[in-house]
């Protein structure tokens, strides 16, 4: 990854290779995620379980964005808030 | 949400395929996923790298605005580790891992499950979807009771993509670079976060 930024940077200027970078980086996130699809598929274990997978998984969703968001009420309070 | 969509697409007929068994046992036997990942991770390096604006956007940033990509990581951080105590199948590391997602699931699933496993894998996608779709519909409860940062925060790395025009019509246009901004920071981090976080 880090190579990958390097060189990001050299051929900042080569436009046509920018805009093929974005594709790409999807086709690579779809086959991966094919791919991890196809080894849930073949592991029972998950599949007989995806209920508590998925119920653990909100739970870790409530928990993050309502951190995030309390945190961000004290933030915006402190330090962004205009008076008027 | 199209993109969302043939992302999610492409999981569910993974899942299928291996539960029918449709595919030939060289899948099976041989781990293409980590050459994949290897690709994966050499081109986002590039995105990142090619991305003018981006750094643009980096560089010009007031002191301040880190403030906001930073309450995003104390306050999933601490989100998590509390919703952690109640689950006893994940461990406190492996829930901060999947936080440090902060909605961008197709990496960090990608990640977790090559470190992990794919149980976990599967938590990771399924919770960092949710925090994007959460900040998709709450986005109008948050900015009203909790202040223009909320939604930015609840958004995570989303924030300079999916989620952003929901954030801005909700908080302005004043605070569409603190969303861009913040959620560029937090996209570089996410495959850092993740493996430093299960790997230490």
């Amino acid at each position: 990854m880090t190579v990958g930024i390097i060189l990001g940077f050299t051929i900042q200027n080569k436009t046509k290779i920018v805009k093929a970078i974005g594709p790409m980086i999807n086709i690579a996130i779809y086959v991966l995620l094919f791919l991890l699809g196809i080894s849930v598929g073949l592991n029972e274990t998950i599949i007989n379980n995806l209920d508590t997978l998925g119920t653990q998984a909100l739970l870790l969703t409530f928990g993050g964005v309502m951190g995030s968001v309390v945190l961000a009420f004290f933030t915006y309070k402190f330090f962004f808030k205009t008076k008027k | 949400m199209k993109d969302s969509l043939i992302i999610v697409g492409f999981f569910v007929l993974g899942i299928f395929i291996g539960l029918y068994h449709l595919l030939p046992q060289i899948f099976i036997e041989t781990d293409f996923s980590i050459y994949a990942l290897y690709i994966l991770m050499f081109l986002v390096g590039v995105g990142i790298g090619t991305d003018k604006k981006a750094w643009e956007i980096l560089k010009n940033a007031k002191l301040k605005i880190v403030l906001v990509p930073l309450t995003v990581i104390i306050g999933t951080a601490i989100g998590v580790s509390i919703v952690s105590i109640f689950l006893k199948d994940i461990s406190l590391r492996e829930s901060l891992a999947i936080g440090a997602g902060y909605g961008y699931y197709s990496l960090s699933s990608i990640f977790i499950s090559q470190i992990s496993g794919e149980a976990l894998g599967v938590i990771a996608l399924i919770s960092n979807i949710s925090r994007e779709i959460t900040t998709l519909l709450v986005t109008p409860i948050f900015a009203r009771y909790f202040g223009k940062i909320a939604p930015i925060a609840s958004g995570g790395a989303t924030s300079m993509d999916s989620t952003l025009p929901i954030i801005t019509k909700f908080v302005g246009k004043e605070y569409a670079i603190i969303s861009v901004f913040s959620g560029i920071v937090l996209t570089i981090l996410v495959p850092f976060a993740v493996t430093f976080i299960l790997k230490f």
